[in-house]
């Protein structure tokens, strides 16, 4: 009950935070002054829309018709400059399936590959192989990812000729994102991406268990009789995956952000590159709704992050200082 | 008491001792401070020793940089001299091959290549040089034919495909200028006086010039630019389409009545200052005759034809200053806010930490925009990146700051000095907060690879606008090689490499800095 309590609480405060962030954003975003496309006829047709609209209402008013809006039609506004009066809403939805699935690709490759290389150090501690392991941790983690992505399209374009320049468009790979030439023209920016998440995952998981590798209970497993392998996979890897695995759970949830950077490199018709054509076209209602998708992304990661540790481990009690 | 004590003469009293003075007794050692202390844990950690000299000398190199090139600031511009790859001079003297690239000729592109080094030599357009003669030569582009490969064309012709390094600043090879009388003398003075040759022969525009605003079809050609010859019996011209390393050009230099070739034009203009002359040069020389050295750029040129090394310079300059003033920004308005919600704690830890609450949950990226479409044309977009920063930055190291204040406030010693009469404000800056100290500047040196990765990522996404011709970031210079990088690979590489050194090593420098100042902490990152 306590921790149904917790989780409501917690809920409630995010909606809240969410909530001032929107208004703030709004309040920046509409009193921008706006521009009109060059061609007349569009010209006339778009400021009697906004009239309509109420975008010369007061600016409260105009705050009021926004969430209206949202509460009863689910309206986000419309595009008008990256998608002529198409609602904000759906180019938000129609731009999150590249970018999940970028993601997820990534995370496929990344996730086991790190853990597999923390395990390894951890256990070679203060070995040579640890010491490889922990340098290459270091460059991964402090080498921006655009980095890796001009090595990626470097050496796999230019040099190699094994991988595209950039991700095909829907039309070139046969009007699907799951055909073996979509999944082709990936890997590229699923590679440049991966870097930093196998570091990611690899510093940690190696942090956790060489903790774990040295408490108490692993000597109690060894006295026991169990094996070095045995000990270290039913006690001393349960234990250091607690932490860990929120970590990876949250950044399930952080997916649907995708990476501005690696987007726009690869150009990927994804939710960061409707981000960036947001910003440099002015088109507000599309900004708007995206600075409410990241923050919400953002706390939401946040609230999965703490609530999962609880479902992980019993142990740890819910809402208690 | 009695009377006699109540007054005493103050003549009477005297020193117990006064020849000499009471102390403590000394430590033998010195004292090993709080500081000392992680100054000795932090020498043990090689790497990050070694990192934080590699910070040094980068920022060294970003300050220096400008006084080792003597001829040119980072405003410098030469356009024909545009994404051009490194060359250094003295390297090129040891017989170095410098600002070359490896590129594949036709046999006519080849030719075209070799005639700019011919062109060079033949200055009295007397002498018979041929292109393996020319080779020799100090203005020859092409430094090496490394590869001649031959293939069965579409048209069943042999076509030789050949590849060669090329030095591109020699390829730039002759221009056409027009200048005025004054200059066209001090060119003279100048050619008599270092033995070098600026102008060289103008060229006839007939039918043997392909192209006449190009200075570099001094030979005699044919309208697709194949080189001519006269036939065996030397009647004839007939074109030549194999390269042949004996071959000797002819050139197409305007002559006088006696045959010799005519180096500079009157075009117009009146009087003796404002006379207009046409002239073709050497750019190389002509280069060196203007700014008094030879081209070197240790870095290239940039895509304006900037040197890329002072860009550098001062896209570090600039990266550095931003991190570190929002470094320290953020750790005074951290430490102010941590320590005042962490020390009254109650409403106003409540109130405060909602406030940090809903500045963390906006996206860095969605304040960074906002903040520069606002503020940018007001302000400049430097400090309305900072004003960025400055929002949401210091909520990490109040969040530190202020645990560190919970820790330590119960703590019998804060007791003892309240106690004692001590003010609040003395409390939290005397008593608790050098016991956070360690911590937070640990967190404050690791803002500063956080705040140059983001700032790189803002500018090279273009929602930040930092390059001008005064200044540059490392994400600017990255962002301006974006789309051109893959034919220009310096363009990248070196500001790329700049700023992964500079993110690895001062990463490493804030883990060493940690290890040192919180020796429990080492190993988990």
């Amino acid at each position: 009950m306590r921790m149904f309590k917790y989780v409501l609480k917690r809920i409630a405060l995010m909606f809240f935070v969410l909530f001032v962030i929107t208004t703030i954003c709004f309040v920046l975003i509409r009193i921008l002054p706006r521009e009109l496309p060059m061609e007349k006829s569009q010209q006339e047709l778009i400021l009697a829309r906004w009239e309509a609209l109420g975008y010369n209402k007061p600016l409260l008013v105009q705050y009021g018709i926004y969430w209206k809006n949202i509460i009863t039609k689910w309206d986000f506004g419309t595009s008008w400059y990256i998608a002529y009066r198409k609602p904000a809403w759906d180019l938000l939805v129609s731009r999150l399936l590249p970018t999940v699935l970028l993601n997820v690709y990534s995370l496929i490759f990344s996730v086991p590959i790190g853990l597999a290389l923390g395990i390894f150090a951890a256990i070679k501690k203060n070995k040579w192989q640890d010491n490889l392991i922990s340098t290459m941790i270091i460059v991964f983690i402090s080498v921006p990812s655009y980095v890796y992505a001009f090595l990626v399209q470097y050496i796999f374009y230019f040099k190699l000729g094994w991988l595209p320049l950039q991700m095909y468009s829907l039309a070139d790979a046969g009007n699907t994102y799951f055909s073996w030439k979509m999944f082709h023209s990936l890997i590229a920016p699923v590679l440049a991406l991966s870097f930093g998440e196998i570091a990611y995952h690899c510093r940690f998981l190696r942090a956790e268990l060489t903790e774990t590798l040295t408490s108490d209970y692993m000597l109690l497993a060894r006295t026991k009789g169990l094996t070095k392998a045995q000990a270290t996979a039913r006690h001393a890897l349960k234990n250091a995956m607690v932490p860990v695995l929120p970590s990876i759970i949250g950044s399930l949830l952080a997916i649907m952000g995708g990476s501005l950077i690696i987007e726009q490199i690869f150009s990927v018709p994804g939710v960061g590159q409707l981000f960036m054509r947001a910003i440099n076209t002015f088109d507000y209602d599309v900004f708007m709704l995206d600075c409410i998708f990241y923050t919400f992304i953002g706390l939401a990661g946040g609230i999965v992050v703490d609530l999962s540790y609880g479902f992980i481990d019993p142990r740890i009690r819910m809402g208690e200082r | 008491m009695s009377a006699e004590f109540q007054k005493i003469d103050a003549s009477k009293f005297r020193f117990v001792n006064e020849s000499e003075r009471l102390h403590d007794k000394k430590f033998e050692d010195k004292p090993i401070g709080y500081f000392k202390d992680a100054w000795i844990r932090f020498r043990k950690s090689r790497a990050s020793v070694v990192a934080a000299v590699i910070i040094l000398c980068v920022v060294l190199f970003s300050f220096i940089a400008p006084f080792c090139v003597k001829s040119h600031d980072q405003t410098f511009m030469v356009v024909t001299y545009a994404k051009k790859p490194p060359r250094v001079a003295f390297l090129r003297d040891l017989g170095y091959k410098t600002g070359c690239t490896s590129r594949s000729f036709s046999a006519r592109s080849l030719m075209k290549a070799l005639s700019t080094g011919v062109g060079a030599e033949d200055y009295t357009g007397k002498e018979q040089i041929s292109f393996e003669t020319a080779m020799q030569s100090d203005y020859m582009p092409i430094l090496e034919i490394t590869n001649a490969v031959t293939t069965i064309g579409a048209d069943k012709t042999e076509v030789t495909t050949y590849t060669a390094d090329i030095e591109t600043y020699l390829e730039v090879g002759f221009i056409y200028k027009s200048i005025e009388q004054s200059e066209l003398e001090n060119i003279l003075a100048w050619e008599k006086e270092h033995g070098k040759h600026v102008l060289y022969p103008l060229v006839e525009s007939n039918e043997y010039c392909m192209d006449a605003t190009d200075a570099n079809f001094w030979y005699k050609s044919d309208a697709k630019g194949n080189p001519l010859t006269y036939n065996a019996k030397g009647t004839k011209l007939i074109k030549v389409k194999e390269y042949d390393p004996a071959f000797v050009l002819l050139d197409n230099y305007k002559r006088d009545a006696d045959g010799n070739p005519i180096y500079y034009e009157y075009t117009g203009g009146g009087d003796v200052d404002t006379a207009q002359y046409k002239i073709r040069v050497l750019y190389v020389n002509y280069y060196e005759y203007l700014y008094g050295e030879e081209p070197n750029y240790f870095m290239g040129t940039d895509a304006q034809g900037r040197d890329l090394m002072l860009r550098l310079a001062s896209g570090i300059k600039l990266s550095l200053f931003i991190a570190i003033c929002v470094s320290v920004v953020n750790f005074m308005i951290g430490a102010f806010y941590g320590s005042t919600e962490g020390y009254y704690g109650g409403w106003i830890d409540l109130i405060m930490e909602r406030i940090s609450d809903i500045l963390s949950g906006i996206p860095f990226i969605v304040v960074a925009s906002l903040f520069q479409i606002h503020l940018a044309k007001k302000v400049g977009p430097v400090p309305s990146l900072l004003f960025a920063y400055f929002t949401t930055g210091w909520i990490g190291i109040a969040a530190l700051v202020r645990t560190q204040f919970y820790r330590f406030k119960n703590q019998e010693y804060i007791m003892a000095a309240r106690t004692l009469g001590a003010k609040d404000r003395r409390i939290i800056w005397k008593h608790i907060f050098p016991n956070a100290l360690g911590t937070i500047i640990t967190s404050a040196a690791l803002i500063i690879p956080g705040t140059i990765n983001y700032e790189s990522m803002l500018s090279y996404l273009g929602i930040v606008k930092l390059g001008s011709s005064q200044q540059t970031s490392l994400g600017t210079l990255l962002s301006d090689a974006a789309t051109i990088w893959t034919n220009y690979p310096h363009l990248m590489f070196f500001p790329a490499m700049m700023l992964s050194l500079l993110m690895i090593c001062f990463n490493l420098f804030g883990n060493g800095l940690r290890d040192a100042f919180n020796p429990a902490l080492r190993g988990t990152e």
